[in-house]
């Protein structure tokens, strides 16, 4: 980016902008906590403010400091991409990930020994709960797809991301809203709608973010000097747009006052119920699979430095994928008030859905072909590789478990649990963890990670609890299913519904530390990955490299 | 129009454009004029990164 009068200008006005943006933002906080009608409110209106705050004086600071408003010595010194946002990404990703985690196997514990949720309102299930969903999935999840579609949209677009300010709005507001949140559920402020628990305000912020973040990552292919959309952009922005639809369709909600937390869903009965999995299973759909396809289709190739198997393949994909998956919602309300045809639409859309799902995981598997060696030799290739194995064989029991027959069986039991487990810590988990191990040493510049050691003990350590846990919930779910319509031979339920909780207890015990170890290996990777970034360059060089392998080209 | 009516040429719609569109993305995928585009799209991730025109610096924040 050349330091030309114009970009000076572009700079200035992005900066007056971005601080009238965080006044508002102060003023906004300011007069929702004079006027809270209750205290979570308040207190959600002054860590607005608080953040807002923060943005301001930062932003001042830069600007008249040393930015563009600091007189005739500017000097943009800026690099082709814009890295630090997505260090920054990476950063969150890790640490949600790790409190994400943390969360789940807390309220693993609790299920096999309820007295662990200290009798205390914040503490309980049912908003620890929401808390881990929400921690794994959004802030996990949402910071690493935030973070490697603004890397990948770069690369791949050969430019550098739009805006000035606006990725970084994207990335503190994002995590902003994941306080919020987080912060609204242990205080008790719920929607009660799975997966879309955060309240009207909470959800209108997003909205701005998410806005925000599209319009960053269409003004990046907008400018790219490459005259294809690489596919994976395709994937992040199918995922982008759709979880705008899904988001604000979903969360239509009328507020019982405009100081208050508390708002009413403009969907009642059955109707309520068909846009919440519309929107919940399409949260899986393109959140939870489009997005980390995205990441599949550019780190895969770029670690085994092979190009797609097929790119003809990944457009089949692409498209049979997203027609498909919308369509697949109605799955959750089998034998419901939903009428039959919806039902069987949701289940044929979900059996369809086996071949772009399995058409994508072999276009990943494929893309090895002639550098299977690169299993043995790499093990952050192996999380990449193994995310797309799980993710083959969960989108294989998905399916299976959407035929209402299977349904009345696996509906409402563990086995659900157990099969969103594969998909989120067999799949969406372990391919982030692979792109993080690609990213630390790209971004920070550095040969090689701390330790490939480290990498290999991450990986079986979190292979064996992902095992521990979906098998522990195969067996839990399929012995409460078959319990709950068991007959003796009079005609009468077999077993009263705390009996079928005493069995499950074995298999409770066995999940939480499945996802003991999953923690523990986490935190193995927060470690590698923490010291790859601080060490210098020279000090790596010198150290003693245990296992480690060359970095692929760049 | 009855319910079942609308039920049933809603169904025929979607099935028509469904097959439509997924004819139309595999003559897209399988034209031959566009093979060489996608080759070309195939390899993008595995060009060189351009080189840095500038210093490090603040990065624009």
């Amino acid at each position: 980016m050349q330091s030309t009068p114009m970009r000076d200008e572009f700079a200035a006005l992005s900066d007056v902008l971005a601080i009238a943006g965080a006044v508002i933002g102060l003023l906004l906080g300011i007069t929702l906590a004079m006027l809270a009608a209750d205290e979570v409110m308040g207190f959600h209106a002054v860590l607005f403010a608080a953040a807002s705050a923060a943005a301001l004086v930062f932003l001042v600071g830069n600007a008249f400091g040393t930015g563009s408003l600091a007189g005739p010595n500017y000097q943009p010194e800026v690099r082709f991409y814009a890295d630090n946002v997505i260090k920054a990404g990476v950063v969150a990703t890790v640490f949600w990930g790790i409190a994400g985690f943390v969360v789940g196997d807390v309220i693993a514990w609790q299920l096999a020994f309820p007295a662990l949720n200290l009798d205390l309102p914040w503490t309980s299930f049912g908003r620890l709960r929401p808390l881990h969903t929400s921690a794994v999935i959004f802030a996990f999840g949402g910071n690493a797809l935030i973070a490697t579609s603004f890397y990948v949209v770069q690369r791949t677009s050969r430019a550098r991301l739009a805006g000035r300010w606006s990725p970084w709005f994207v990335f503190w507001g994002y995590n902003l809203f994941i306080v919020i949140a987080a912060t609204g559920y242990v205080l008790g402020v719920t929607q009660s709608k799975e997966y879309a628990e955060p309240e009207w305000y909470a959800d209108l912020w997003l909205t701005v973010v998410w806005v925000v973040y599209l319009l960053v990552f269409l003004g990046t292919l907008s400018r790219r000097k490459e005259p294809h959309i690489y596919v994976a952009n395709w994937f992040y922005l199918a995922f982008i747009v759709t979880v705008a639809m899904l988001h604000i369709v979903n969360n239509l909600a009328w507020p019982v006052s405009f100081t208050g937390s508390k708002s009413v869903i403009l969907y009642a009965g059955v109707q309520d119920a068909m846009t919440q999995w519309w929107y919940g299973h399409n949260a899986v759909g393109f959140f939870l699979t489009a997005g980390f396809l995205g990441m599949m289709y550019y780190f895969i190739p770029k670690r085994a430095d092979r190009p797609v198997y097929s790119y003809k393949l990944s457009i089949v994909h692409f498209w049979s994928l997203i027609f498909l998956y919308i369509w697949a919602g109605p799955h959750h309300l089998h034998y419901t008030a939903l009428p039959d045809w919806a039902q069987t639409l949701g289940m044929t859309f979900s059996i369809m859905l086996w071949m772009p799902s399995w058409g994508g995981m072999i276009n990943g598997l494929m893309t090895l072909s002639g550098a299977w060696d690169k299993l043995r030799t790499d093990p952050v290739m192996r999380f990449l590789v193994v995310s797309v194995a799980f993710y083959g064989m969960s989108t294989f029991e998905g399916p299976l478990m959407s035929i209402r027959a299977v349904n009345s069986l696996s509906h409402y039991t563990d086995w659900t649990i157990g099969h969103v487990h594969s998909g989120a810590l067999g799949w969406v988990a372990m391919i982030s963890f692979g792109a993080m191990y690609c990213l630390t040493p790209w971004l920070w510049r550095r040969p090689s990670l701390y330790s490939m050691r480290l990498v290999e003990w991450h990986f079986w350590i979190s292979t064996l609890g992902i095992l521990l846990y979906i098998t522990a919930m195969w067996v839990s779910g399929i012995t409460q299913g078959l319990m709950w319509r068991a007959y003796d031979a009079l005609g009468f339920l077999q077993y009263s519904f705390v009996e079928t909780v005493e069995a499950m207890h074995p298999y409770y015990v066995i999940r939480a530390i499945g996802g003991l170890l999953f923690v523990a290996g986490s935190l193995i990777m927060a470690f590698n990955l923490w010291m790859t970034a601080r060490r210098t360059v020279a000090e790596a060089g010198e150290a003693e490299l245990g296992g480690a392998q060359p970095m692929p080209a760049e | 129009m009855a319910y079942e009516d609308v039920k049933t040429y809603a169904a025929m719609a979607g099935l028509l454009i469904f097959i439509a569109l997924f004819v139309g993305v595999l003559i897209y995928a399988f034209w031959p004029g566009n093979k060489a585009r996608f080759e070309e799209a195939r390899n993008i991730p595995l060009e060189q990164d351009p080189e840095d025109p500038a210093p490090r610096g603040d990065n624009g924040r």
